[in-house]
């Protein structure tokens, strides 16, 4: 079997670009334009352009499907108004974390991660879904506009007012005579939007985007800096950070819990509740000069009591960060930590997440 | 551009030139550019004596963290610290103040290979 990897409508783009590609999900994505280093501060200091197309969408029109699917309560959520939320299991795993869309004419749209979408639609489906259930990732574009510039940029290609769109609300417009959904949410820290387009509007848009945002310090940020940015605002990854054997609660994201509601994995996840966390899924910062990556044990007495699970320097910070899985004895910010870093336990700090929060947050 | 004359290359992308007793080493061109943004090396200590092909240290970009072997066998002389708080002169410069190490008493390796090789074995491995 030949495994082609899928390209995004912005494929051309990033190659006339001089991106770095690779592989992502499924996906042929830019890693990189010019430095993970520059593209990252370009985020954090004026604006960057990402293209997300990989990321995928199903269509959920049937509500009482969607809220037993999803574990917060949707019931709540008005029309033009974003919810993050997991996609769990019968025994409480996280299948996925999603954005739950509530769209005007009923029901939602959940945006999902590119390496899942198939396996999400098909879960979905095989829940009574049926043919209510559309898989339309492909029928999308996804361009992120993100950084303390980046309303601005947007606001001068559009004549919807943005300043009334919330964070995690939507509007449908138009960018650059483009029709989007203009969507303030993104997966860096910073203020911004994402743009969801039709495929061949695409690459007209994008050079829009980056031609307009020239005089920002607009750049092009590929998925390296992405990971940094997210990682720096605490927010886990899937694949990562949180996977079909990690409870919500673990996690730490018993806030994206509607306990009150039944949803798919709810009896699991309360059960847990009851016999008390394992683990606990924790941000630390390392107080030497060492790396720590996914995969690194976290040691104590020189026994691996835990695992990392994301980690990089930090940019904005000026120092290197992770999340790892500890016991919960260990999971007390101000907690010292080892993290094994070839056979050398390497001292590190357990701190509060968010690492990072913007300045200004709106 | 720099000097790259006198300049031999390991198949694992170190370069080494040798000048009188000293032979400095560093990492190619083709290796930065694969590696991207350089944060962090873990060097040897002064002193330490190295087969050609050991392990000299490790270099981390935000990518990953990758082995460093040292092109030909010696005894480390020095390392460079400006790479302490400059790491990213590996990107910037990595024929010149990116620099790695030098070695003394050096132990050459004739499997080298001379500029030209090496352009042509990247050529194959990218192509």
């Amino acid at each position: 079997m030949v495994v082609t990897a899928e390209r995004t409508p912005l494929y051309d783009e990033h190659v006339r670009l001089g991106a770095q590609m690779t592989n992502f999900g499924g996906w042929v994505m830019p890693l990189q334009y010019s430095s993970i280093r520059e593209e990252h501060r370009a985020v954090r200091e004026a604006v960057g352009l990402f293209d997300l197309s990989h990321m995928g969408e199903l269509r959920v029109k049937d509500e009482s499907l969607a809220q037993r699917v999803v574990t917060r309560d949707l019931t709540r959520l008005r029309p033009g108004r974003i919810q993050y939320a997991m996609l769990c299991n019968e025994a409480g795993g996280i299948i996925d974390d999603v954005l739950a869309y509530a769209v005007a004419d009923g029901g939602y749209l959940l945006v999902v991660n590119a390496g899942n979408q198939d396996a999400d639609f098909d879960w979905i489906r095989g829940q009574g879904g049926g043919d209510s259930v559309l898989n339309v990732g492909r029928e999308w574009a996804l361009i992120g506009v993100q950084g303390p510039r980046a309303v601005g940029l947007v606001q001068r290609l559009t004549t919807s007012e943005l300043g009334g769109v919330k964070y995690y609300a939507f509007i449908e417009g138009k960018v650059a005579n483009v029709p989007c959904l203009i969507s303030r949410t993104g997966y860096t820290g910073e203020d911004g939007f994402e743009l969801f387009c039709g495929p061949s509007d695409a690459a007209p848009l994008w050079r829009t985007l980056l031609d307009a945002g020239r005089s920002d310090g607009i750049r092009p940020a590929g998925l390296g800096a992405r990971d940094t940015l997210r990682l720096e605002a605490g927010m886990r990854l899937h694949g990562n950070d949180i996977d079909a054997g990690t409870n919500p609660l673990e996690a730490g994201l018993d806030w994206t819990l509607s306990l009150d509601k039944d949803f798919i994995g709810r009896d699991a996840i309360m059960q847990a509740r009851e016999r008390g966390l394992s683990r606990n899924l924790v941000g630390f910062k390392m107080l030497d000069r060492n790396i720590p990556r996914h995969g690194y044990a976290v040691v104590e007495h020189s026994r691996p009591v835990g695992t990392v699970t994301s980690g990089n320097v930090s940019f904005t910070l000026g120092y290197n960060i992770g999340m790892a899985f500890v016991p919960p004895a260990l999971a007390e910010p101000g907690t010292r930590i080892g993290v094994d870093v070839r056979g050398t336990a390497a001292p590190a700090e357990v701190v509060a997440l968010p690492f990072y929060k913007r300045p200004h947050p709106k | 551009m720099p000097d790259l004359s006198g300049m031999r290359f390991a198949e694992t992308h170190e370069w080494v030139k040798q000048e009188g007793d000293t032979a400095t080493v560093g990492i190619s061109q083709y290796a930065q550019s694969q590696l991207g943004d350089v944060i962090y090396l873990e060097l040897p200590a002064v002193g330490q004596r190295l087969d050609a092909g050991a392990r000299l240290g490790v270099i981390e970009s935000v990518k990953a963290a990758s082995d460093l072997y040292s092109p030909v066998g010696g005894e480390v002389s020095d390392v460079n610290q400006d790479l302490k708080d400059h790491p990213e002169y590996v990107n910037q410069d990595p024929y010149g103040k990116g620099w790695v190490i030098k070695l003394r008493d050096v132990k050459d390796n004739p499997k080298l290979l001379d500029q030209k090789a090496y352009d042509a074995f990247v050529q194959g491995q990218s192509g």
